[in-house]
């Protein structure tokens, strides 16, 4: 049922409609993100440690594929979301606000291909 | 009313703004502890979304190959680096610690004005104590 009067109706004024799954997607990805930070913490040693066949071997075990792999989608998930917010609350211009949240949104998917591109190439070609 | 209120407030408008008490600000307003680790959860949530970039760079360096993987070692081998790495890997924890008393919130649970720094003091050891493990055991 829709409790808003006809004048807020013409203006477009209400919520956004996203908001309830963008702050539910921010808890299931933090979720997600706590077993899987043991993995990726030990990749990140791996990387900064250990010769290259050790790093690329562990990679291409199947779990640990599946885990970065995982972790990729869910900390660029949860990390554009959690930057949206911080724009939304910080950069109070309409127009400077969406052209930011874009370009954070925008970026972090970009990013989130890199990642996994360069995952599938260690254990394919590595 | 009369409208006598009209020219006083005109007259008086800039001195009365000035002189007016005003809220404390963040400058002077010693924030408790528990705002301190608020504020620190959103700082070391940007942080870490910066340190996300190092992350591609290190994958993508891997996935060149043995001497981008030798390169990427190198630079990761300067000892300010080794520093900026110890301090990422305890603002990760420490947003997950705090992460978790976010979800304990969530829940419903853990309001008690009593338990609240005791709690924050915790999420600071509980970081330290997982950053010591990462750093050393894993």
């Amino acid at each position: 049922m829709d409790f808003r009067t006809p004048l807020a109706k013409a203006l477009g004024i209400g919520s956004a409609k996203a908001g309830t799954a963008h702050w539910w997607m921010q808890r299931v990805t933090a979720v997600a993100l706590i077993p899987l930070t043991l993995p990726f913490i030990i990749l990140l040693k791996l990387c900064i440690n250990a010769p290259y066949r050790e790093t690329v071997a562990w990679l291409a075990e199947p779990l640990n594929t599946v885990c970065i792999t995982a972790w990729i989608l869910a900390v660029f998930y949860h990390s554009a979301l959690g930057l949206q917010v911080v724009i939304e609350d910080y950069v109070a211009k309409e127009g400077a606000k969406i052209i930011a949240v874009w370009a954070v949104n925008l970026s972090f998917l970009f990013l989130a291909l890199a990642a996994l591109l360069a995952v599938l190439r260690i254990i394919l070609v590595g | 009313m009369g409208w006598g209120f009209l020219t006083y407030t005109t007259g008086n408008f800039m001195a009365a703004n000035s002189n007016r008490p005003t809220s404390p600000h963040l400058q002077i307003y010693q924030l408790p502890l528990t705002g301190m680790i608020s504020i620190s959860h959103r700082i070391t949530g940007v942080m870490l979304s910066v340190g996300l970039l190092f992350v591609v760079y290190i994958l993508s360096a891997v996935s060149g190959g043995t001497s981008s993987y030798g390169q990427m070692q190198a630079m990761l081998g300067n000892w300010l680096v080794t520093l900026m790495y110890w301090g990422f890997v305890y603002a990760l924890f420490f947003h997950l610690c705090h992460g978790v008393r976010h979800l304990f919130w969530d829940a419903g649970h853990s309001f008690d004005k009593e338990t609240l720094d005791y709690y924050a003091k915790i999420e600071l050891g509980a970081a330290l104590a997982l950053t010591f493990i990462a750093l050393i055991f894993i």
